[in-house]
């Protein structure tokens, strides 16, 4: 296991190299720097070149490059344009409503994909595997925005259930066991909207594994000494069709990610996907790079989990 | 002679593959509506009652903002007093384009990067690989909207970024086929007799992978549909006043539309839908046509 997972992460260390490439790549191909941003125009050409200097601007890119690896090596990953903000506390203060909401929907996207993927699986070409077959088809055909926008439309304005946007309601002041209960009625449906398009992706996925586990010999033996429908499919059939799961569940993360940014952006979640999208508009580079090497990394560590649950829940999986 | 053979078997290979496209109901389906989707997209100026991009004039000179439809304006019109149904059709000529060409894009990327991956090997292969690795690891949507930011938004713009930053699966896909076919006896002999790199990827290689690639080209333009659906909403994409299905749909998200001028958000957002539900239907009916052992 352990020269697996030394392997494993060297990988994954050539991988962030060549991801803070590109990511340093873009910024460099980016019009205008940090100079021309924070700088006043009355300023003397003379001293500009001096404050570019001093700054290193002048360098050739790729001692940029290092100078600029070994800042985020020590956790400094610039300043904002927008705000002069440092890019860490900016990005960091962000943060915890992305994993609430990516966290709930993940779980509840993975729960409801592996009660339907088997539902449908025990029982297939019946009239609930066409509907879900049908639902999965059309969840994985809407643009997440416009589910946003028709649950809003349906539970928000029509029948007033729940909150249009945002992460609670401030001018509430809710404090303790209400805020919480505010909090979470403000995320019923930014969850909703994720869990709907990243099930249909992974239902899927899910049934055709069990179906392929169902018509192992293993099944038959199971089935022919007398063991129940119901323990053939969830002690055997379901336990070991999950190892194709959970690479996909590795691979559906970006997705889950990119879901983010506009569902964020529609409800008006206060989190990393929205700042994205804001900083995108306001050019502001560096905090828009510093998101991307996050969720290039958290892609990575998504990947590495994923490879490393394998190893561990199939015992026939030796790496060395 | 054996050149007939292998032809007649060819077209019974592609006539067991017709017939199995035909059974897949949802697929034929989805084919049809693409058919006429396209048609109106062809013909949008035709089609068209009004001017997409111009305050419309009904047949007694009627002028209506923000109306509901009505038998002058069937698909209602905007808060600026433009037809939605016009509009809705020139979308469907941009959105289409663009998921069409941008795919186009990444697949020959793709698939030309994989093809010479696979087929050279080595540090060729291990260097490409490893640089489709890093572009893969970040969510799709992040580096697309972050180059948007600094690159001018235009039609062809929106169309390189999404066709450049979305090769990676065809590169997969072409590079895995090619590691399959390189030792197969076929490609083998027509080294051993002499044929260039160029040609055997060109003549042995690449006509046998294609299956699996047209596949996936039908589901990446499904995919790139609803890319430019998406950077369009943010505001990042297509920008008015010309339409595409997404801007419509960013148009409309004031909550008063929303609430109450159902007209202008739920055709674009139907578009899109039935369109990209029409591709994933044809893309899997092509999967099974085939492949017919793949799926299921």
């Amino acid at each position: 296991m352990l020269p697996f997972l030394v392997n494993r992460l060297a990988q994954g260390a050539v991988i962030l190299v060549l991801v803070s490439f590109v990511a340093f790549g873009i910024t460099a191909a980016a019009p205008g720097n940090a100079m021309q941003t924070f700088i006043d125009p009355n300023i003397p050409p003379a001293e500009l070149r001096a404050a570019q200097e001093r700054l290193g601007l002048d360098r050739p890119i790729h001692v940029q490059y290092l100078r600029w690896v070994r800042e985020v090596a020590q956790g400094n990953l610039g300043y904002s344009f927008r705000t002069g903000r440092p890019v860490a506390a900016f990005v960091g203060s962000r943060l915890g409503p992305t994993f609430l909401l990516m966290g709930t929907a993940f779980a509840l996207t993975l729960v409801l994909a592996l009660w339907l993927g088997t539902a449908t699986a025990a029982r297939p070409y019946t009239v609930l595997d066409y509907g879900v077959t049908g639902a999965a088809f059309a969840g994985i055909s809407v643009p997440s925005f416009f589910t946003a926008m028709a649950l809003v439309y349906l539970f928000s304005l029509r029948l007033g259930w729940f909150p249009t946007s945002g992460f609670e309601d401030y001018a509430a002041g809710h404090a303790g066991w209400r805020l919480f209960v505010d909090r979470l009625w403000h995320l019923v449906l930014p969850v909703t909207t994720l869990v709907l398009t990243g099930a249909a992706e992974l239902v899927r996925h899910v049934r055709s594994a069990v179906l392929d586990e169902m018509r192992q010999d293993y099944v038959r033996t199971a089935r022919s000494k007398g063991v129940g429908e119901g323990a053939v499919l969830r002690r055997h059939a379901l336990r070991n069709s999950l190892l194709p799961v959970i690479t996909l569940v590795g691979v559906s993360l970006p997705r889950l990610l990119a879901g983010s940014v506009i569902v964020e952006t529609v409800f008006a979640w206060p989190g990393m996907g929205r700042l994205l999208v804001e900083s995108v508009f306001a050019r502001d580079y560096p905090v828009a790079m510093a998101i991307n090497m996050l969720g290039a990394a958290l892609v990575l560590l998504g990947s590495l989990l994923a490879d490393v649950l394998y190893a561990v829940v199939d015992p026939r999986v030796r790496y060395s | 002679m054996t050149a007939a053979v292998a032809s007649a078997a060819g077209a019974e290979r592609r006539g067991r593959a017709w017939r199995r496209f035909g059974r897949h109901k949802p697929g034929v389906v989805g084919a049809v509506v693409l058919v006429l989707l396209a048609a109106t997209a062809v013909l949008a100026p035709w089609l068209a009652p009004y001017d997409p991009y111009d305050l419309a004039m009904g047949p007694n000179g009627e002028i209506a903002f923000a109306a509901p439809p009505s038998p002058a304006f069937r698909m209602g019109t905007d808060s600026v007093g433009r037809d939605v149904l016009s509009r809705l059709l020139f979308a469907g000529r941009v959105s289409l384009t663009i998921g069409l060409v941008a795919a186009t894009v990444a697949m020959t990327l793709g698939g030309a990067l994989g093809l010479i991956a696979g087929h050279y090997g080595g540090t060729v292969d291990r260097v490409v690989s490893r640089f489709a690795d890093a572009v893969s690891t970040f969510p799709a949507l992040f580096l697309i909207l972050t180059v948007s930011s600094f690159v001018a938004p235009s039609i062809v713009n929106v169309i390189v970024i999404i066709g450049f930053l979305s090769w990676m699966p065809a590169f997969r896909l072409m590079r895995a086929e090619v590691l399959k076919l390189r030792s197969t006896d076929f490609v083998e002999a027509a080294g051993a007799v002499g044929a260039g790199d160029v040609r055997v990827m060109r003549r042995h290689l690449l006509p046998n992978a294609v299956g699996p690639i047209v596949v996936q080209a039908t589901l990446g333009v499904a995919e790139a549909i609803l890319t430019e659906s998406a950077l369009s909403f943010l505001g990042l994409g297509v920008q008015p006043p010309v339409a595409s299905w997404g801007n419509m749909l960013a148009d409309a998200r004031s909550i008063t539309v929303l609430q109450s001028q159902p007209w202008l958000w739920l055709p674009p957002g139907v578009a899109i839908f039935v369109t990209v539900l029409s591709i994933n239907f044809l893309g899997d009916a092509l999967r099974d046509a085939i492949n017919p052992r793949a799926g299921r």
